[in-house]
Parts: C-alpha cells; sequence; structure tokens
C-alpha cells in the first residue's frame, strides 16, 4: 500500500442521487456556447468545493471566469500568468503550510488547485509543473486539454492529436493537419511519482467528480489530464461536445483510468470499440484526412490501447450508471 | 541585544531576513546571491527559523511561488541577480501589479553575453521599470539594514509594494564585515506581523488577477502608480524611525563632502567607498569635490537629489550598465538626472561616464580622471556618455 492507496482505503463516491448542489464556477461566465472546456471546470470544481484556493494559467478558463469588475469564482482565486499556475500553487501551499505551523491562520484543511490548458500544461508550463510534481506539495493540477492554443486563437499545441487541422497546423495542398503524435501528459506524471493520476472527460461527469475527489484526499501532487471539448476549436455543433467526448473514449482515442500510487486502474473497458472515424466525424478540422491517415491513426490508437491494458492491474467492475 | 560581529554580508542579510520571521523562501541559485539562500535554507534546517523553504527548479518558479505564498498572506522572501532577475522578470511586473510586498535581494550581477559573473548594476536596471521599490546598499551593514526596512516599507498599508534590496555581487556579498545584526526583540518591535489587506481565503474569497479590459486598464496603472509615488515620504518616514530605533540613520539620497562642492559624483551602491576616497585626496589637494549617493532608484528621489547637487557646476555620474540606444542618449542614472535638471531649468555640466562592467575595477585615479575630464570641458563638450578604463 501507498500513500495514496491509503487514503482512498474508506472512499466514498458521488452517485446521481448525492451530487454537491455547490457551485463554485458559478453560470454567467463568458465561455462559447457548448464548451466543454467550462463543464469540465464545473464538474470538477464542485467536488472540490470552496474549501480551496484556485490558481489558474491564462487561457480560456481564466479569461472567461473574470473579467473585472465580474467574477464567476466562489473560491478565492488567483491568477498570475500562462506558464506558472504549478509553481504559484506551490507558493500558496507553502505559506498556508508555515501560517498553519506558526498559528498565523487556522485553515489546515484547504484544497490547492492549479489548472491550465494544454497549451499551459504541456509545452509552456511544463517545467514549473515538473517542479511542483517533483517537490511534493500537496496539491491538485487539472490540464483542461482542448487540444489546442484556443484562447489565442486555436494554434497547435503538443497536445493536438496528429492529423489536426489548427491556424498553426493547417491542412494544406502540402500538409494533412498536425503532423506530430499527442503528447502523452498523464504518462509524464505517472513518470514523477505522483501518487494519484487519472484521465477524465465530462461526458463521464460521476467518474470525473469521484476522480477529482480522490485527487483532493490523497496528501501529495495529483494530475489529472480532463478530455475537453471545444466546439469553438474543433468546428463541430455547440450540441456535440460531450457526443465527441464520449466517442473519443469508445474508439480509445482517450481512455479513462487512474494510476494509484503507480498501479494502473481502468476506468471503463472498452468492450466493443468504434472505429475512430465515427469519433472523426463530427469534427471539421479532421475534415481533410485521408483513408491512408485515418487508418495510420486507427492503428497507433489500438496499439496504444493495447500498451496501456498491459499495465492495467484491475478494471473498475462497477459500470456508471448514466 | 544587538551584536557586533564579523560575518560575510551574504550570510549576514540572510541572518537578518531569518530574524524577521519569514514564512516562505523560494529561490533559486545564482552566483553571487548562493550564500543568501543557502543560509536561509540552513537556519530553516536547523530549525532557528520556521519557514517553508520552497527550493523551486527556476528563478521563474521562485517568483511565481513568492507571489502565490504573499497572496496567501504569507511573508515572503526571494533572492536572484543577473540571469536569474531576467528569467523572473515577466513575474516581476505581476508582484507590484497585484500590490505583494516581497522583499527581494539582488546580488548585483552584469547580464549576459558574454556571461560574466562579477558585479555591474545590469539587473538593477532591468528591474527599473517594474514598479518595485529599489534600495541600494553601499555597506554590508546597510545590506542588513535593508532587508530588514524591505519587509518594513513593502508591508506598510500605505504602500503595499514589492521592494528589491540590491547589494553589489562579491564585493558586498562576498565580503567579511563587521557589522551589527539587530536583535530579534528590536526587529519585533520595528517590524509587527504582516496583516495583509486581503489575502487567499477560503473564509472570504476574493478574485486576484482578473482580466483588465480597455475600460479600466488605465485606472489599475494610474493606481499603482500612485502608490510607487506616493511611498517617497513614507520610506523617508520609516528611515527616520529606524535611525531612532537603531540608531542608524538613512536618507532617500545621501551626501559626502557635497555641501559646497563644485564638482559632484552621482553614484549607487559599493564603489561610493573608493570614490570617497578619491574625493578625499582630491580635497587635500585643494579642490571642491564631493559625493551624492542614490540610496532609493524607484521611486527616484528627484527632488532630493536636486538639492543636494544644486549648488555644483560639475556631475560626474556613474553608470554601472551599458543600456543600449544609441551614442545620443546617456546611461539610465544620468537620463533620470537630466530629466530632473531640465524640470529645474537648471544646467550645470554634466559627465556621465560607463564603469565597472562585469567586475571591472573602478579606481582612485579613474575617479581623479572623470573629476578632472568634467572641470576642464567647455560646455557642450561633453559626450551623452562615454567609457572609462577601456581598451580600445
Ligand atoms: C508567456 C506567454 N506567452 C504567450 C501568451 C499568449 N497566450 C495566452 S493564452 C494562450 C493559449 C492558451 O492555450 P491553452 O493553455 O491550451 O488554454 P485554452 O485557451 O485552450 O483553454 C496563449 C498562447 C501568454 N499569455 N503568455
Ligand atoms: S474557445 Fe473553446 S475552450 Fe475556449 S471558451 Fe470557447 S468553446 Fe470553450
Ligand atoms: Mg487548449
Amino acid at each position: 500500500m501507498g500513500i495514496a492507496s491509503d487514503a482512498l482505503k474508506n472512499f466514498k463516491g458521488f452517485n446521481l442521487k448525492n451530487l454537491p448542489e455547490v457551485e463554485p464556477v458559478s453560470p454567467g461566465h463568458r465561455a462559447c456556447q457548448g464548451c466543454g472546456e467550462v463543464l469540465a471546470l464545473r464538474q470538477a470544481m464542485k467536488a472540490i468545493g470552496t474549501n480551496a484556493v484556485v490558481c489558474s494559467a491564462t487561457g480560456c478558463m481564466e479569461i472567461i471566469t473574470s473579467p473585472f469588475p465580474q467574477t464567476a469564482w466562489r473560491t478565492p482565486w488567483l491568477h498570475v500568468a500562462f506558464e506558472n499556475a504549478a509553481a504559484v500553487v506551490s507558493g500558496v501551499e507553502s505559506a498556508f503550510k508555515a501560517m498553519n505551523r506558526k498559528k498565523i491562520i487556522n485553515q489546515p484543511n484547504t484544497i490547492f488547485v492549479a489548472y491550465g490548458g494544454d497549451g499551459a500544461t504541456a509545452d509552456i508550463g511544463m517545467q514549473a509543473l515538473s517542479g511542483a510534481l517533483e517537490r511534493g506539495h500537496n496539491i491538485i493540477y487539472f490540464c483542461f486539454d482542448n487540444e489546442a492554443y484556443m484562447n489565442t486563437g486555436i494554434q497547435r499545441s503538443s497536445s493536438t492529436p496528429f492529423g489536426a487541422s489548427t491556424t498553426t497546423s493547417p491542412a494544406g495542398k502540402k500538409s494533412s493537419g498536425q503532423s506530430t503524435w499527442k503528447k502523452n501528459m498523464a504518462e509524464i506524471a505517472v513518470a514523477h511519482g505522483a501518487p494519484y493520476v487519472a484521465t477524465a472527460t465530462p461526458a463521464f461527469p460521476i467518474d470525473l467528480m469521484n476522480k477529482v475527489k480522490k485527487a483532493s484526499l490523497v496528501p501529495g501532487p495529483a494530475y489529472i489530464h480532463i478530455y475537453s471539448p471545444c466546439p469553438t476549436g474543433w468546428r463541430c455543433g455547440i450540441d456535440e461536445s460531450i457526443e465527441i467526448a464520449r466517442l473519443a473514449v469508445q474508439s480509445k482515442v482517450f481512455p479513462l483510468y487512474e494510476v494509484i500510487d503507480g498501479e494502473y486502474y481502468l476506468s471503463r473497458k472498452v468492450a466493443k470499440p468504434k472505429p475512430v472515424t465515427e469519433y472523426f466525424k463530427p469534427q471539421r478540422r479532421f475534415r481533410h484526412l485521408t483513408d491512408a491517415e485515418v487508418q495510420y491513426i486507427q492503428g497507433r490508437v489500438d496499439e496504444n490501447y493495447e500498451k496501456l491494458l498491459k499495465k492495467i492491474v484491475v478494471e473498475d467492475k462497477k459500470k456508471e450508471k448514466e | 541585544m544587538s551584536k557586533q560581529i564579523g560575518i560575510e554580508v551574504s550570510l549576514a542579510v540572510a541572518e537578518a531576513v531569518g530574524l524577521c520571521d519569514v514564512d516562505v523562501v523560494a529561490a533559486y541559485p545564482i552566483t553571487p546571491q548562493t550564500h543568501i539562500v543557502e543560509h536561509l535554507s540552513e537556519l530553516v534546517a536547523d530549525g532557528h527559523l520556521d519557514a517553508e523553504f520552497v527550493p523551486v527548479e527556476s528563478e521563474h518558479s521562485a517568483m511565481s511561488a513568492c507571489i502565490g505564498s504573499s497572496a496567501a498572506g504569507a511573508r515572503t522572501f526571494t533572492s536572484t541577480c543577473s540571469q536569474g532577475y531576467a528569467l523572473m522578470s515577466e513575474l516581476c511586473y505581476i508582484a507590484s501589479a497585484l500590490r505583494l510586498p516581497i522583499v527581494m535581494a539582488v546580488a548585483n550581477r552584469a547580464l549576459s553575453a558574454p556571461i560574466n559573473i562579477w558585479n555591474d548594476h545590469a539587473d538593477l536596471m532591468y528591474a527599473r521599470d517594474t514598479g518595485w521599490i529599489q534600495l541600494i546598499s553601499e555597506s554590508g551593514q546597510e545590506a542588513v539594514d535593508m532587508s530588514i526596512l524591505g519587509f518594513r516599507i513593502g508591508e506598510d498599508k500605505r504602500v503595499l509594494l514589492p521592494v528589491q534590496v540590491n547589494l553589489d555581487g562579491f564585493t558586498l556579498s562576498h565580503f567579511i564585515e563587521p557589522l551589527t545584526i539587530p536583535d530579534a526583540a528590536d526587529i519585533k518591535k520595528f517590524l509587527p506581523p504582516y496583516k495583509p489587506a486581503l489575502r487567499l481565503d477560503p473564509d472570504n474569497p476574493a478574485t486576484l488577477g482578473p482580466v483588465g479590459m480597455p475600460d479600466i486598464y488605465t485606472e489599475a496603472r494610474k493606481a499603482q502608480d500612485e502608490a510607487l509615488k506616493a511611498s517617497k515620504p513614507i520610506i523617508a518616514e520609516i528611515f527616520k524611525e529606524f535611525g531612532k530605533q537603531f540608531g542608524r540613520h538613512y536618507n532617500l539620497v545621501e551626501s559626502y563632502k557635497a555641501e559646497d562642492a563644485e564638482t559632484i559624483i552621482v553614484i549607487m551602491g559599493s564603489i561610493a567607498q573608493t570614490a570617497m576616497t578619491a574625493v578625499d585626496h582630491l580635497r587635500s589637494q585643494g579642490k571642491k569635490v564631493g559625493i551624492v549617493r542614490l540610496r532609493v532608484f524607484r521611486p527616484f528621489p528627484g527632488a532630493e537629489l536636486f538639492n543636494a547637487i544644486k549648488g555644483a557646476k560639475n556631475l560626474v555620474i556613474l553608470d554601472r550598465v551599458k543600456s543600449f540606444g544609441g551614442g545620443e542618449i546617456s546611461g539610465p542614472v544620468a537620463l533620470e538626472i537630466k530629466s530632473v535638471l531640465y524640470d529645474k531649468q537648471h544646467h550645470p555640466k554634466v559627465g556621465n561616464f560607463l564603469v565597472g562592467l562585469g567586475g571591472r575595477d573602478v579606481t582612485v585615479q579613474n575617479f581623479e580622471e572623470m573629476v578632472e575630464r568634467v572641470a576642464s570641458a567647455k560646455i557642450g563638450d561633453l559626450p551623452a556618455y562615454e567609457f572609462i578604463n577601456v581598451r580600445e
């Protein structure tokens, strides 16, 4: 047993009957219609509650929740810059630790959250995140992965999937869009020895919220990579975010799993996988792909899924009832 | 009782910061700042200082963690210089805009390239527009006192700004000097516990660092500017209070034999000590030379400086950085002073000299040369700046 499994021994999760009513991220923010990222943020924060300090990277979720003098935040919230949310939260957590110990404050159960988009996490903020994970602060880091720099107009990131057309990896006569494979941030977090790492998506809200809850119970750093559809950037319908996120899981493009003290647990087994073409269909960012390219992607998706299965020790038997 | 001891200045600064009962230190090593943070981590490790030492992976994260820590309401310290300062500079603007009274010691060092670990004021000047208060030490004692004063000034409710305590790398940071480290109880009396006006508090949530649209950005900037402007008399007031309690008296601008001087050397930092030797020598030859030293560079004490130099016919202004701008623009210290002189319609002869770059020695002879150069020049003959002690 490790520190995470110890902390989760008596874990009682959320179900459809006991969802918290609290909305730390209140409605009325300025996200685009159908935004999957703000939905993920909302679900995650419902599971956290308001006894938390939240540090935000620059990006869509910062801009749309904090246009002065308005705010969507019911928790204390701090935005500093694009690439440093993990370092900022390290400072906040250290400050609370020192001040609680020195009896300057009495808030020992505060939860420390940092979040960033895929650009803030996998690209420019990778070093700060690596430092925070390695130092072992008692923090939770969310990466809201919409697979591009959306806030600045859909530029590619290292988390943009192979073949996706973005404004800096445009499909053209001599280009099939993004030419590199998506960086696997969850595995990078695992490699740091973080006691709790998980993947999630708002298409499976109970699963997402339970993972967040677990992350909050585990001492030390927790990392959750949250796949978050963006209709504006993915060029799909504003009513298709959840459908696409579900297809991402069902097609094995984005498998849901947890890594607790380094041990892998599959959150949902994909028994009858859908072809990636079904996942691509509603998204115009993939429209240009040739059959050969689709085949190549399918091959790699299958291969990656097999690799993941080999690491799994336990499959979660309880299926989510949704 | 305060004690006088012989101690390396870096260690003394760390001791003083420790006596200020900081809660969080987040820092990254860089020569010649290392001894300051090494000693602080030692104080924590030995249980002499009850603080969190956050060994961050870069200076960028050092200042990021300091911002998080200070916003959480903790007394927060860091230290850096040169490349480290440059790396964290993005965040330095944000620290002041968020009105966080972080104290940072900068063991002033040259900027690359070529890479050079020795002393000049490149990092000090890099920081001048960031909205921080900049204090400058001449001696180890001053570095110690400025560190204590930094917390008191920055945390004053009327100020709430971060403070940079500058001490020359190596020539101060690594010197062993006899100096007085104030007594913990005295420091406690002078520096009450930090009570933030606003903190990241789950019981009282606030949104910090929001988006500022064009309709409020200018107002936000103006409010910040007002704070820095208003800090000048408060700094002077706190210096006075410090003098009363500790017997060491500081001013925004310091003078040495300047009252009747025809030629005044304007200077910052530890080379003032060499300048004093030169002035004593020139005075012994009957030459009326004095020194005016800026202790505070931001907020710029224009009025106090003018009062100190207005009687002089010749000004020898030293800059310890090459701030690139072409041949017609003086160095940063001279630029500020020239703008004060212009506003006062006052026209002494001004010579601006770039000296002591990247650890180059500045000798007594160099000072005499500069004084002679300005004194003997015809009005209008002096260039915007010139290098001294340089191979062609
Ligand atoms: C140092 C720095 N570089 C670039 C930017 C511009 N910028 C702001 S947000 C952003 C992209 C954000 O992308 P991501 O992190 O994926 O978040 P999203 O908006 O997609 O949610 C960029 C490039 C910045 N603010 N700071
Ligand atoms: S651009 Fe995309 S991620 Fe950003 S607010 Fe709009 S839908 Fe959400
Ligand atoms: Mg993104």
